[in-house]
């Protein structure tokens, strides 16, 4: 692997952090090596929080590492590189723009002369199938064709790496599938002039279809799981044995982030996992409820792939369900399947008020935060704190973003267990009265572990 | 296709074509004698009060005159505009600062600098009409460029993030990133916010076209001075006709210029689908069709803006290198200048405050409390009326269709060209100016409460209005739990704006010399405008820092706080 071609792009332990004025520093990446060969499709996968798009945007030179270096053919760099294009996830173009002003834009700030653009241009629009589409604006597009005009943008400068940030996720399933087997065709043919295609998605089967090579990205922080090559040859058959054996591999890579997985990969061992806060994953009550309902009718236990397929979810929007599930003990994970555990079988198969006093008393048991935010009102006299007081606890362990976020979903999950309420007028937490008749607030759960 | 039709539109293309052609001739011609007799006019010796002439036929000329003042103002309020929301956007360690100079200096009543600026620019230009002139422009320059700028400013900051990287990554010169993406980006705040700017312009060149300081009695010819002679001889026939041409001029722009520029700025829309109600504009089509002006696109500009595009791509390479010290010495040094500069100001302004006795200061904060009583009468006169009318407005498309385009035009009239009309019917009736300024200040304010909560009527869902119906609320319920909650965010931009309006006003609403005599009642716009008289320079500073402070901290105490609310609770999310 370290022989024969020199790379193209090649970042070395670098990593990205941003400083907390109390001294703690968030890391969303931590340092990692990563090269970019001539001639290869490399894809990046990982789930959502893990800092691929933060990546991209380090190797390409639009933001800066906090520590490390970007080596360009071999040179240190800084700036955005020159000889590299990006597709982008909402296309980027200017509205205002007809396509062909967009796809001449690039060239025009190059200072190529008016004649060359146009021939140029054209050419380009020619082989990504917009001929006759010249005049129209954006608006006027599908968003198939919109992100035709992006490659047609980002190609027509001739890069010598092209990057794409989830350049399919806003498509519907067809024109994906369309527009991917036209990306390779290009790419096979040589009809760009590209040396290395880098693709960040959170579609594995995408990553399959398109990559040479593929590399995970795991997360808090982001660090590299796995890094491999497909040996497939192209196209790639979705129903060849080897194939689903991969994605299930990535597939339990994703859904397992602490262990440690052999296959045929070759990846740097992870780092220890620090002593870190447990993290709220940001699952709504009724999508773990709609999961276990799911799990109990298809016998206790389902592949978590197939389940994704089944709902024609992302992973990225499936996984933190269950990882809810999980955390709240309803559901146990075992080599990418799920099971549902009794209490989780009990769960839904119960009525709605059981399932509240289910949940709460898992939820006291397992969820640091939920048990932290609970004891933390009840032990006031008047039941109630601001948001101030739990942000600045978690301020230590998130970014101000996820911070928020996880305070979100901890307000849905207390709320649907009838554990506490948020006034997000007054920004505070309280335990609300108990209503007449009730007996609902802070009834202990029977086995508590503090 | 049938070629009958076809060769019908052509024909009517060509004749089109040829008056466009004709028009963009004679346009060009009138320019050229326009900038020839303005040179005249500005370049002669000053004449202090010129002898306003009453006949009608004077009228045009007066038009003409306060059209340059104001077009002057409003092309260097776009250039400032431009450039502050630029450097505040881009410029991490200035933008606090020119933040918060703009919410202070949007506060300021404008009308309070009128004698200094004008003392300044005369003694600038002594020997020339110049002077005089340039006073007055820079006078509308300050009371329209702040809203721009902060239009501008916005604009840039709302740029999408993968637009602007799309920009870096492709390597865009700066020439190319201002022309392709942050002009374009900022055109319809621009335009619309020009509209507001261009009509508050009025309304300050209505008031300084004609003025006393001291012993000097300045006049310039226009249509605002016009207006007052007119009213002050109390010649009927001659306010008609001045009315007349003022709302003509008025509806000639709206026509001309801000239709065709709001048709233009749609497709600056930050929007990846089309819509479907785009605005259109029939004088717009003509230009884009006109043979003169596309030749003139392919030969002339587009070869230097390709020019300009080069060099600039060329120089791009190269500008990456980290800024030079001696660049990094100059701003330090422009920058202690410039605070060192306002120290001075500060200082010399609290010497000149010296001069305030006690019984002056007293008299002042009395006076700000009655002015404040006024504004906040003529606030609730003013929604008393709008909001049922612009809820009635905004329900009903049909009316809309209407009565928008009327009240747009009733309020361009600058308020401050209809005061002296409105005197004279006051001191015909016999009242007094005390409620009548309430009056006048409701002339100038009552529109932006009325625009905004049509716009606000018109946003809420019909699906709300329709629930509200199929649940039965009675009117008082409908009112209290679909419509205020509705209009709220609209009401409350609405009754800002014209607060700020209002205060301003009462510069001229309280104090107004009118056939040889001096109208007023006891408030700090009088007090400020008396000081002007007077030329009692430590008043005038005293009461102008009273009613910029009173201003600011309204804004801050009571709409801020309501703005936050309107956008969390009341915002009618999508």
């Amino acid at each position: 692997m370290y022989s024969v071609p020199e790379a193209l792009i090649e970042a070395r332990q670098v990593e990205k952090y941003y400083q907390q004025p109390n001294q703690n520093r968030i890391q969303v990446i931590a340092p990692l090596d990563l090269a970019v060969y001539p001639g290869e499709i490399l894809a990046l996968l990982g789930p959502s929080g893990s800092g691929k798009s933060t990546l991209l945007r380090i190797l390409t030179g639009l933001s800066g590492a906090s520590a490390g270096q970007i080596l360009w053919h071999g040179q240190p760099t800084t700036g955005p590189c020159e000889d590299v294009s990006i597709v982008f996830q909402s296309f980027a173009l200017f509205p205002w723009l007809t396509v062909y002003e967009n796809v001449e834009a690039p060239l025009k700030a190059r200072g190529v002369p008016a004649a060359e653009r146009f021939t140029r241009s054209l050419k380009m629009l020619d082989a990504v199938g917009l001929d006759g589409f010249e005049n129209a604006y954006p608006k006027e597009l599908s968003g198939g064709m919109k992100q035709r005009v992006g490659f047609a943008r980002a190609l027509v400068v001739e890069p010598e790496v092209l990057f794409m940030d989830e350049p399919f996720s806003a498509l519907d399933v067809l024109t994906a599938e369309n527009l991917r087997s036209e990306l390779l065709e290009l790419w096979e043919d040589k009809k760009m002039p590209t040396r290395a295609v880098f693709i960040v998605t959170h579609n594995i089967e995408e990553a399959l279809i398109l990559a040479d090579r593929i590399v995970v990205l795991g997360k808090n922080p982001g660090r590299i799981r796995t890094d491999f090559h497909v040996e497939l040859t192209r196209p790639r058959d979705r129903k060849l044995p080897r194939f689903t054996q991969l994605i299930d591999y990535v597939y339990k890579v994703l859904t397992q982030p602490e262990a440690e997985h052999a296959l045929p990969a070759i990846g740097p061992a992870p780092q220890p996992a620090r002593d870190r806060y447990p993290m709220l994953p940001h699952a709504r009550t009724g999508g773990i409820a709609g999961l276990l309902e799911l799990l109990a009718d298809q016998n206790g236990r389902a592949d978590v792939y197939q389940l994704a397929d089944l709902l024609s979810f992302e992973i990225d929007d499936l996984l933190p369900i269950v990882e809810g599930a999980a955390l709240l003990g309803f559901v146990k994970l075992a080599e990418g399947d799920a099971e549902i555990t009794p209490q989780g079988l009990e769960f839904a198969n119960a009525d709605i008020l059981r399932r509240k006093e289910l949940f709460r008393s898992a939820a006291l048991e397992h969820v640091a935060l939920l048990k932290q935010i609970t004891r933390s009102l009840e032990t006031k006299s008047d039941h109630t704190l601001p948001d101030d007081f739990f942000h600045d606890i978690l301020d230590e362990h998130f970014s101000e973003e996820e911070t928020v976020r996880q305070l979100e979903t901890a307000i849905n999950w207390g709320r649907y267990a009838e554990l506490f309420d948020h006034d997000s007028q007054r920004e505070r937490f309280y335990i609300p009265e108990p209503e007449e008749g009730a007996n609902e607030p802070s009834e202990q759960p029977a086995k508590t572990g503090t | 296709m049938t070629i009958p039709a076809l060769s019908r539109s052509l024909i009517r293309d060509r004749t089109w074509n040829v008056l466009m052609d004709a028009t963009v001739f004679a346009t060009l011609l009138a320019i050229g004698f326009a900038m020839v007799s303005v040179a005249r006019y500005w370049f002669s010796a000053p004449v202090a009060a010129v002898e306003i002439s009453l006949a009608p036929s004077a009228i045009p000329r007066y038009a003409f005159y306060s059209l340059v003042r104001m077009v002057v103002a409003y092309l260097l309020s776009l250039v400032f505009a431009v450039a502050y929301g630029y450097i505040a956007a881009y410029n991490k360690r200035l933008e606090a600062i020119m933040l918060a100079a703009l919410d202070i200096l949007q506060s300021i009543p404008v009308l309070s600098f009128l004698p200094g600026v004008m003392l300044a620019m005369v003694s600038l230009f002594p020997s020339r009409q110049l002077g005089v002139e340039f006073g007055s422009i820079v006078l509308i320059f300050t009371g329209q460029v702040w809203n721009m700028a902060f239009s501008f400013y916005a604009s840039l900051k709302s740029i999408p993030r993968e637009l602007m990287e799309a920009s870096r990554i492709y390597r865009y010169s700066g020439i190319q990133r201002f022309l392709q993406l942050e002009l374009p980006q900022g055109a319809i705040g621009l335009v619309w916010n020009s509209m507001v700017s261009v009509a508050g312009g009025w309304f300050f060149l209505m008031a300084c076209e004609m003025f006393v300081l001291g012993k000097r009695d300045f006049r310039l010819p226009g249509l605002g001075s016009y207006l007052q002679s007119a009213a002050s001889a109390g010649d009927t026939p001659a306010i008609v006709w001045g009315i007349t041409a003022m709302i003509a001029v008025v509806v000639l722009i709206d026509q001309l210029v801000w239709r065709p520029a709001i048709a233009w700025s749609d497709k600056f829309k930050l929007e990846q689908v089309e819509s479907s109600a785009d605005h259109s504009s029939l004088v717009l089509e003509l230009v884009r069709k006109s043979p003169i002006l596309t030749r003139l696109r392919e030969k002339m500009t587009s070869p230097l803006a390709e020019r300009m595009y080069l060099s600039a791509a060329k120089r791009g390479t190269e500008s990456e290198a980290p800024t030079p010290n001696w660049q990094r010495a100059f701003w330090a040094i422009a920058g202690i200048i410039a605070v060192l500069a306002i120290l001075h100001g500060v200082f010399q302004g609290l010497l000149i405050l010296r001069g305030v006795s006690r019984a002056e200061l007293l008299t002042t904060l009395e006076s700000a409390g009655a002015t404040f009583l006024r504004v906040t009468a003529s606030l609730v006169i003013a929604s008393l009326w709008t909001i049922p009318a612009g809820v009635a407005i905004g329900f009903n498309p049909r009316l809309a269709r209407i009565a928008q385009p009327l009240a747009q035009i009733a309020a361009s009239v600058p308020a401050t060209a209809l005061f002296p009309v409105l005197l004279l019917a006051l001191v015909r009736m016999g009242g007094g100016l005390n409620t009548g300024s309430i009056l006048l200040m409701l002339l100038g304010t009552q529109w932006y409460i009325l625009f905004n909560v049509i716009a606000g009527a018109i946003a809420i869902p019909s699906d709300l209005r329709e629930a509200a119906s199929i649940f039965r609320f009675r009117s008082l319920e409908r009112w209290r739990i679909v419509i205020l909650p509705g209009i709220f965010p609209y009401l409350v931009t609405g009754l800002v704006t014209a607060s700020g309006g209002a205060w301003n006003a009462s510069i001229v609403a309280e104090y107004f010399h009118f056939q040889g005599k001096v109208l007023s009642t006891f408030g700090l716009g009088a007090e400020i405008s008396s000081a002007t008289d007077s030329g009692n320079f430590a008043v005038l500073l005293l009461s102008t820092v009273v009613m910029a402070t009173l201003v600011v901290s309204v804004n801050r105490l009571v709409w801020r706080p309501l703005y936050r609310l309107a956008e969390s609770r009341y915002r009618l999310e999508t």
